[in-house]
């Protein structure tokens, strides 16, 4: 039999049950529109993460105590802030070690309030990250030796704030106690509410009273050059070690953590789209069914094909391109929503989904070979029936 | 050389261990341009030969011959390829596909023998003009007599310019006017083409319009009565 006319008797017979064909289609469609939209979901988080850790800047390294890894709670610091002098002097560069200690709090304003991320800093901290103002001042030198109670809004910050006021000069009040603002941070965007624009500093001597602690959590250092980045960091581990014997410190630096939270997202991505991939299984089964229905149903006009010259291939190949076309099509139409979806998707939330031309390509390929593979057994029994017999059934 | 030759065959069936005897030993020749009856009493075996002859079958002992070939080496390709060559089938109950017009319902065969779509065409609409229904191409059965879905199954039956006609009681679900207009086709595609033509039936008057009548009973032929030559 010639393949043009295989194609268009599976048609037929997909056309003649209408309403079967697409019932058994949803399965596949479904699971196709799944993948599609789950991979790309993750690789949208993926690549607004990856922005977001790149924004840090190449040349960061990151000194934290214990062993860090992305996922697990902090060890305790017994970090001190005077430790930061005693790194400057090992780098042999005046103020090049940043301080760090975050915390979150309800800022006040008036009857405005806002929940943010308020970091203690020193006064190098705009140098090391690259934080340029808007308006006003950082943190000073003199603000950190004498604990002043001065507070610097990234942009999120002052407009939930002071929507309709300058906020230099204002009152901002954390814990029941006020903080002068000096100055604003210039936007850096991002998205996911992770974004820098949503913090604030203070002088970490103000913060350590005002969160009731007396360490830090970290320091940060911005190398010469990305190559530097960890000779670098062991150096600062190796004289941290040496200070607080014992105890463990860890630099981190942005590639480790592009490259930890890549795996991780790409590891999720993976599920997501296994998950998927089982309700495509799910669809298969729905469809080897139906096809088993639709050979007992049509057994005398098996018997009459064979009766009329059809060869076992002939009739096996009929079934299978009718469950393949069955698939296919709910694969087309599934990735036709997914694409769909996941275009809304970007539109309309944060989140940025990415289509990915290899998931496209690859639900289209599975959606086929889920037909080959649920389809063969009904069309094998389809191709084996007994024209004598399959002629006497009613 | 004999269209199809049958020498000592039998055919059983296994039926939970047991074994049905449908044929016991028939030996018969269907010659060019023959016009044979098959009569006998319900079970006696008439359907279980015809699906022989028909090579639709294989018999379990014996010999046959069809179009020169034996029947029993083929394989189950070469077996529908030679069915599709020689033979054409009527069926009492029509068979046709329901959904399909009587246009391509009639190029069925042709399909299995890779003809193009548009000869196909042609050819069908050939063979339904020879069983005078040349206009009702584009008609589907159901909106069709029995009559004419039977010529429609006989154009079938033809469309492939098979050597041999074998029809299981194709008058079985028609009525008399019907059924002599089935008939008149049947002995007409006989003459005029040289096609031999093999049916089963229960009806005296149909059988003896052939040439040769078959009596099977119990699986044997039990008696061949040659007709008269008409005058
Ligand atoms: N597939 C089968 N399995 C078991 N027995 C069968 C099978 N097909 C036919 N038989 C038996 O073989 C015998 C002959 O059957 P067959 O159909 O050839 O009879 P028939 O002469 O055509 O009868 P009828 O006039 O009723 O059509 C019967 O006893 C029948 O029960
Ligand atoms: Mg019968």
């Amino acid at each position: 039999m010639r393949v043009t006319e295989s194609f268009r008797v599976a048609f037929d017979a997909l056309r003649a049950n209408r309403l079967r064909s697409l019932l058994t289609m949803l399965g596949v469609v479904i699971g196709v529109a799944a993948v599609v939209v789950l991979v790309a979901i993750g690789g949208g988080a993926k690549q607004l993460v990856t922005s977001e850790v790149e924004g840090l800047g190449s040349n960061i390294v990151f000194v934290v105590p214990g062993k860090f890894q992305i996922g697990t709670t902090p060890a305790v610091s017994r970090l001190q802030l005077s430790d930061a002098d005693y790194l400057n002097r090992v780098l042999g560069r005046p103020d090049a070690v940043a301080v760090d200690l975050t915390s979150a709090e309800d800022l006040r304003a008036g009857t405005n309030t806002y929940y943010a991320s308020v970091q203690g800093t020193t006064s190098n901290v705009v140098d090391v990250f690259d934080r340029p103002l808007a308006e006003g001042r950082y943190v000073s030198k003199a603000d950190i030796a004498t604990a002043r109670r001065v507070i610097v809004l990234g942009p999120d910050a002052a407009a939930a704030l002071f929507p309709n006021t300058d906020p230099i000069g204002r009152q901002v009040s954390m814990s029941g106690v006020e903080f002068r603002v000096i100055g604003l941070f210039q936007a850096k965007g991002g998205a996911f509410g992770v974004s820098p624009d949503t913090e604030v500093h203070i002088p970490v001597t103000a913060a350590q009273r005002l969160f009731g602690m007396d360490n830090i959590s970290g320091f940060a250092v911005k190398a010469d050059t990305p190559g530097d980045v960890d000779a670098v960091g062991a150096k600062l581990v190796d004289a941290l070690k040496q200070k607080y014997q014992g105890d463990e410190f860890t630099a981190v630096s942005q590639t480790e953590i592009l490259g930890t939270i890549g795996k991780i997202l790409s590891m999720l991505t993976l599920v997501l789209a296994a998950i998927a991939g089982i309700s495509l299984l799910v669809g298969g089964v729905g469809v080897s069914n139906i096809m088993l229905v639709s050979v007992r149903e049509r057994t005398k006009e098996i018997g009459l094909r064979k009766a009329l010259g059809a060869r076992q291939r002939d009739v096996l190949s009929q079934f299978l391109l009718e469950a393949v076309m069955l698939t296919s099509i709910g694969g087309v139409i599934g990735i036709g929503l997914g694409i769909g979806a996941s275009v809304t998707l970007s539109a309309f939330t944060p989140l940025p989904a990415v289509l990915a031309w290899w998931s496209i390509v690859l639900a289209f390929g599975v959606s086929v070979a889920v037909g080959v593979f649920f389809g063969v057994m009904p069309a094998r029994r389809a191709g084996r029936l007994d024209p004598v017999v399959a002629l006497r059934t009613e | 050389m004999a269209e199809i030759e049958a020498v000592d065959v039998t055919r059983s069936y296994r039926m939970d261990g047991v074994s049905v005897d449908a044929l016991r030993g028939v030996s018969l020749t269907i010659e060019e341009g023959d016009y044979a009856a098959i009569i006998g009493p319900s079970g006696s075996g008439k359907s279980t030969l015809m699906h022989l002859l028909g090579c639709l079958d294989r018999p379990t002992t014996g010999t046959l011959l069809v179009g020169g070939r034996d029947v029993g080496t083929l394989d189950d390709s070469e077996l529908a390829e030679l069915r599709n060559q020689t033979i054409g089938f009527v069926f009492q109950s029509f068979q046709l596909l329901a959904r399909t017009t009587a246009l391509d319902n009639v190029a069925l065969p042709l399909v299995y023998r890779g003809v193009r779509r548009a000869e196909r065409r042609k050819r069908a609409a050939e063979a339904l003009d020879a069983v005078n229904l040349g206009h009702r191409v584009g008609h589907k059965p159901t909106q069709m007599s029995g009559g004419e879905q039977q010529r429609v199954a006989i154009a079938r039956a033809l469309v492939g310019e098979p050597s041999v006609l074998l029809a299981d009681e194709p008058t079985g679900n028609l009525d008399t006017v019907n059924g002599d207009e089935v008939m008149g086709i049947l002995e007409r595609l006989n003459k005029e083409r040289g096609v031999a033509v093999v049916l089963v039936t229960h009806e005296a008057d149909i059988a003896a319009r052939a040439r040769r009548i078959i009596r099977v009973r119990d699986g044997l032929i039990e008696a061949v009565a040659e007709a008269p030559e008409p005058s």
